[in-house]
Formats: C-alpha cells, structure tokens, sequence
C-alpha cells in the first residue's frame, strides 16, 4: 500500500491513527480528577509540541540515523524557519502557507552551505563545525543582525508591519486562508473534556507527511546508499562512488525538516528568540533521537513525545504534590521521601533528564525502540529471529 | 602600540583557561581515545570548590564580645568564625583572604580522585563503542553535573573575590616604559597567567622527563605494544584522567575570581575549547596550548572598537571563523598528528 511494505503500512497506519486521535488517546483521565490534572497530555498546547518536536526529530534521525554524522548545530535550521516565517508574517499576511513554504526554503538553502562546508569532514570534526556554524547563528542573531532579528526581544509582527497581502477580514493571527490556527471545538463526554485545534491538525498532517517520506527514504535506494557510509565510508569511496552528493542531500533534507518545525512553531506562536538556535537546543534534539532510537523509524518520535511529555509533567510536580502521593506513608518516611525526590522535580527537571539519557545511552544504545524490542523478545522466545532482525539498525 | 600590548594581556587570561582545559581535553584523548564533553563541568566543579572553601573558612558562631557594646548598651553579638577561634585572629583573616589559592590544596586531591572515579566507573566501559556514544554519555555527565551545581548552589553566580593583596591592576605600561596608567592590567589576571604557565610546564615536564610519563607517551603513541611489554598500560591511563580531571579543577579554582562562578560556565567554557582542540589538532598537547592563548588573544583583538568598525560583530563569531578556516584548511588542525580520529 502506498508503496510501502506491509510491516511498515502497519507502523505508518499506526503513526496516522496516534496523531489524528492523539486529543482523545492522550487523555485517559477524566478531566476534573487529580490523575487528570497531573498525568494528562491531551491539550493542544502539549499536542503542538509533540508533533513539530517529532518532525525535528525525523529530520535529524535522516542525517544521524543513516549516515552517522552526529550533527551538534541543528538548532540553528529551526531558527531559521522560525525567523523566516515570522518575516512572512510581517511582509506578506499571516497566512501560514508561504511562511511554511519560506521556512523550508531558507533552512535548504542554508543547509546547502553550511552541509557543503562541514560535510568535507568527519566523525568529530563535523560535530565540532556544525557546531560552530550554529554558535555563529546565534550569536550574530544576537549583536549585528538584529535588523533582522530583532535580538533579545525577538522577531515579532508589529502593528506599523506591511503585510501587503492582509485583507480587511483576515483574521490577526495565524492562519490558513481564514482557518485561524488557535481555533479550536470541544466534546464533553462525561467527565472527559476533548480539544480538537486547528494548528495541531495542521502540525499533525505535516508530521504523517514528513514520516511517510522519511519511510520512503529509509527504504530507498538512497537510504541504503548512505547506511552503506555509515558502515564503511572509505569503502563506499574505494569501489568508485561520490558520497558527497548523497550525504549533502541527507544533511539538507534533514536541515529542511528542521525549518519546517521551526515555521510550524512560528505558525503555532508568532514569535521567536535566538535562543531557539542556542547549542542547549541542539542539544536536546540529539538526547530525543537517543531516547527513542536512533536509526529506527519510530523512535525519534517516541523520543521527542517521550522528553516533551515528560518535561511537561515532571516540571508541574512540586513538593505539595509529592507529599499528597506519600501521605499513606508516616510522616517522617513521607518527609524523606520528598527530600530525596526534591532535586530532581519541578525546577530540577533537566537533572532527571541527563540521568536518564545518561541512563539510556549505557544501558539501551538502541533506545527505547531497543527496550521495547528487548522485553518483546523475551516474551516470544521462539521467535528470535524477528528481534535479531531489528537488532541491525542500532545507534552509532 | 600600547592599545596592541593592551589586548595581547587581555587574551592572556582567556587564553590560559582554554589552554588549560584543552590541555586536559588532549590529554584524555591521546591516552585513553575518549572524546569527554564533561570536561567543562569538571573545570566548573573547580570553580565550586574555590566557593566551598570560601564558604566553609567563613564558618562562624554566635560570640557575645564583652568590649562592644550595641546601641541599648548591651554586649554585642558578633560572628566569630571558626578559624579565628582555632588558628587566632590574624592567621584566620589571613586564611579567608587567601581561601581562594587554598583551595587549590584542596582541589587536587578531590578532582583527582573524582577523575579516577570517573573513569573506573563510567568512562572505562566507552572504549570499544564509537565515538558518538562517548560524546553522548559525557554530554550527559555534563548536564548531571551542571544540574547538581545548580540544585546545592542556585543558579546565580557567586562572587569569590581573590586575596586582597592581588585586587589592584599592575601598571604594565611603566615597566614596558610607556606612559603610566596607559597598560593597566588586573593583577589576579597577571596571577591566573602565571599560575596557568606554571601549570602547562609541569605538565610537560612531568610527561617528558619522568620514566612515568616516558611510558605514557610510548602508550599514547602505541598502546598495544607498551601492553604486550608488559606495563599495565591502563593503570597509568586512568592516572592521567585523573591529571587531567585535576588541571581542569585548578584551572577552575583559579578562574573563579574572575568570573563569578554559576553552574553554566563549564557549558560556556567547554564548547569553546572543543574548537581550540580542534583548531590546535586532535592529540597534540603543544598544539592545544598554542591555540588556546592564540584564539584568546584573537579574540581580545577582535572585541577593539577599530576591528569592530570595519567588521561588527566579529568578536562574538571569531573563534568559530577560525576554526571552520583551520579546519577546512589544515584538516588535521595546527599541529595535528597524522592517524589521529581519522577512521
């Protein structure tokens, strides 16, 4: 079916059906209730972040996940996305159609340089020019092209604005020809409340899109040349072929993904900082793909849901609601309790996260996707061969 | 002339702290093959320690002083720290005022065991997995790190004055026979220069003239066959992270009065001498000395208001400029053997 094979029709029906049902799926407590409060991932918000998170995600998995060329500087595309569209907002009107468009473009084209500059090494080299290439973006983000970018107060769509394509109706946010992006319709079933919004819908239908052409990818001719350079680059040479080319294309692919999730955050809020290009930023996309898996299909998703759901709930936790959880225990195990788990909730957050990529990165180099893999095999002994079989994409 | 000199001191500072942590950076990766990403966590862990020392020198109680009297006439309260108790009045002002190079006592021993832990305990099972891994698991050890900092001493950054007889500036320019005060320089910078020197020569010396650091060398240059002459090759490498672990905290401790330390500076720190490895050449020490104080006082020159004139901005960007020139160039950096990371 759609020119996938059957295993991976499957993953990609289950992709589609996760996004599109993900405001129903996500919250299985009822609204009202404590677990729902705290546990609950159902709103748009959140949704949003999952999804343009899970695209960035894909497209980073394309260069690292195939290649092996471990990009430190990919923040600096989703900077460049989001730059570009808030322009498109300013110039043109907030229709979010030529922003989206402009994102990709911009990221191409800037992919196309810097890729054609830092592909000419390798292995650490190319983590450390990447690197260097997305520290320079930000930086002068920052101090000389803040005409451009507005610097510290970032880019943001002004009253004094041309917008020459605005008409009289149009609505003042963003928008897709007069569907306005925070537009959003409730159903209340029982104790459930469900919210369905526009800009996650847009988001989500961007997200099976790029998945759908990231199985293409995968299992292209093209996907299998460059897990070919993965494995043995110096080869690949010897037997008389350019890897250039393909890794170029690779590493430009990947650099438009990362525009199109910089344009969708920019369509999603319209406004964006440098600091969405800080090395912090890059970063975090490389502990998402780690997490799920890197060089599986699913896995970069699964990581970017898994980090920003996480982030999410761990960051709401405090102190009061730790010791409602223990308030069956006595009271001085409660207090204990909580000081012990302290440091690593609410603010603490990023501590929980290092150690469990820490963790991850030990203990499961495939990520979760290895995890899951691992316990399914030991569930059906007899059927070895099927984990043997996933067990040849790991992490590298 | 004198406004050249001026900016060649002024790199002087930044320079000896990417020499320092670059030194140690090359020092992992020539021995053990480790790419360590927490080596900036480790040259901030230094700059804590400086704090704690501060912290724990000013360590005091309730005294009531029957001389003073407040302004109900009742004796007054004062804080009297422990030191002044123990050691007299003069010996114990003198130890706060000088609990910055004090701490360096402290600090070699503590990084130097954290380092051998560190590498017995995690970095030991990174040596057969590829590169990537070992930027990842030590990236990770960075946040921890960084985020345990934050959670025992905020977020904020602490001020650890250096000793009082070092807080003036040194008028350079007199010596140099220029007008006075046309080259006036901190003298703790002028301290941090000197110390790092001391340091980076130590370090040297210690790998070229000692049989120690003969074996070291023979093991950088071929593991295998140091191995198979019978040396526990890996006993002497887990010492040298441990070195390296402690060059990093002196470096800290050190750098601490001149910028306050918070929890972020190994992040700031750590990316910047990354490229000064790179730049200097992947393994060599010389090389990452030499690039170090290079791209500070590169970058001291790129932030005078002439160069910023003809080029704005160039003083955020110069360093990484540098390095995607170097690296395009002379891929093997400055001073890069051959051989090196090129798998």
């Amino acid at each position: 079916m759609l020119g996938l094979n059957s295993r991976d029709f499957k993953l990609f029906v289950i992709v589609c059906i996760m996004a599109l049902a993900a405001p129903i799926i996500l919250n299985p407590f009822p609204t009202g209730s404590a677990l729902g409060q705290s546990f609950n991932a159902g709103y748009p918000a959140l949704l949003q972040r999952f999804v343009i998170f899970g695209i960035l995600a894909i497209g980073f998995n394309i260069l690292f996940g195939l290649t092996g060329y471990l990009s430190f500087g990919h923040a600096a595309f989703l900077g460049i996305g989001s730059y570009s569209a808030v322009w498109m907002f300013k110039l043109l009107s907030y229709n979010v159609l030529p922003a989206i468009l402009l994102s990709v473009i911009m990221a191409g084209i800037f992919s196309v340089v810097i890729g054609y500059i830092s592909l000419r090494r390798s292995g650490i080299y190319f983590s450390i020019l990447t690197l260097a290439f997305a520290q320079m973006s930000y930086q002068l983000a920052y101090s000389v092209l803040t005409p451009l970018t507005n610097g510290e107060t970032g880019l943001q769509v002004y009253n004094g604005d041309p917008q020459v394509l605005m008409s009289a109706g149009d609505p003042t946010i963003p928008h897709l020809f007069g569907i306005t992006m925070n537009g959003q319709s409730q159903l209340d079933i029982a104790g459930w409340s469900f919210t369905f919004q526009n800009g996650y819908y847009l988001a989500a239908i961007f997200l099976i899109a790029s998945f759908y052409l990231s199985i293409r990818i995968f299992r292209s001719p093209m996907g299998l040349m460059l897990r070919a350079i993965k494995s043995n680059q110096t080869r690949m040479s010897y037997v008389g072929l350019n890897t250039k080319p393909y890794m170029l294309a690779a590493f430009v692919i990947s650099g438009m993904y990362a525009g199109l999730a910089g344009g969708l955050l920019a369509a999603m809020d319209p406004l964006t900082g440098a600091e969405r290009m800080f090395w912090t930023a890059s970063g975090e996309i490389v502990v998402m793909s780690i997490l799920g898996g890197v060089g599986t299909l699913i896995g970069p998703v699964l990581g970017a849901g898994l980090i920003k759901y996480l982030e999410n709930i761990v960051s709401k936790i405090n102190d009061n609601v730790l010791h409602g959880w223990f308030s069956f225990m006595p009271d001085w195990m409660d207090n204990l309790f909580v000081t012990i788990i302290h440091p690593f909730i609410g603010k603490g957050w990023h501590l929980t996260l290092g150690l469990l990529f820490m963790a991850v990165v030990i203990f499961l180099p495939g990520g979760l996707v290895q995890g899951g893999q691992k316990i399914m095999g030991k569930f059906s002994r007899n059927k070895t061969s099927d984990a043997k079989d996933g067990a040849d994409t790991p992490a590298e | 002339m004198d406004a050249f000199i001026l900016q060649i001191l002024n790199g002087l500072d930044k320079g000896s702290a990417y020499a320092l942590i670059a030194l140690g950076l090359t020092l992992i990766f020539g021995t053990l093959g480790v790419v360590n990403f927490a080596h900036g966590a480790l040259f901030m862990i230094g700059a804590f320690v400086a704090v704690t020392v501060q912290k724990l020198f000013q360590f005091s109680y309730i005294e009531i002083d029957e001389t003073k009297k407040d302004f109900l006439g009742n004796p007054l309260k004062v804080e009297m720290p422990y030191l002044d108790h123990w050691f007299g009045t003069s010996v114990g002002e003198w130890m706060q005022d000088w609990s910055v190079p004090l701490s360096i006592l402290a600090v070699i021993p503590f990084m130097f065991a954290l380092g051998y832990i560190l590498e017995r305990g995690l970095i030991k099972h990174f040596y057969k997995r590829p590169h990537a891994d070992q930027i990842l698991v030590t990236f990770g050890l960075a946040i921890v790190i960084g985020e345990l900092v934050k959670a025992f001493y905020g977020a904020n950054p602490i001020q650890t004055p250096p000793p009082s007889a070092f807080l003036g500036t040194i008028d350079v320019g007199v010596m140099l026979g220029f007008d006075p005060n046309a080259i006036a320089y901190p003298t703790w910078r002028m301290v941090y220069f000197a110390f790092s020197v001391v340091i980076i020569a130590s370090v040297f010396a210690f790998l070229r003239f000692t049989t120690f650091g003969m074996v070291v060398r023979a093991g950088m240059a071929d593991r295998e066959t140091v191995g198979l002459l019978g040396i526990d090759i890996d006993k002497r490498f887990t010492f040298m992270f441990g070195l390296a672990a402690a060059v990093a905290g002196m470096a800290g401790v050190m750098y601490a009065p001149i910028l306050s330390p918070h929890y972020n500076i190994g992040m700031d720190f750590l990316v910047l001498s990354f490229v000064v490895v790179v730049v200097g050449g992947m393994g060599s020490l010389p090389g990452a000395v030499l690039a170090g104080f290079m791209l500070g006082i590169l970058q001291s020159f790129a932030s005078m208001n002439e160069v910023k004139a003809v080029f704005p901005g160039i003083d955020q960007i110069i360093i990484y400029l540098v390095a995607i020139i170097i690296l395009l160039t002379r891929p093997r950096g400055l001073m890069g053997r051959k051989g090196v990371m090129e798998e």
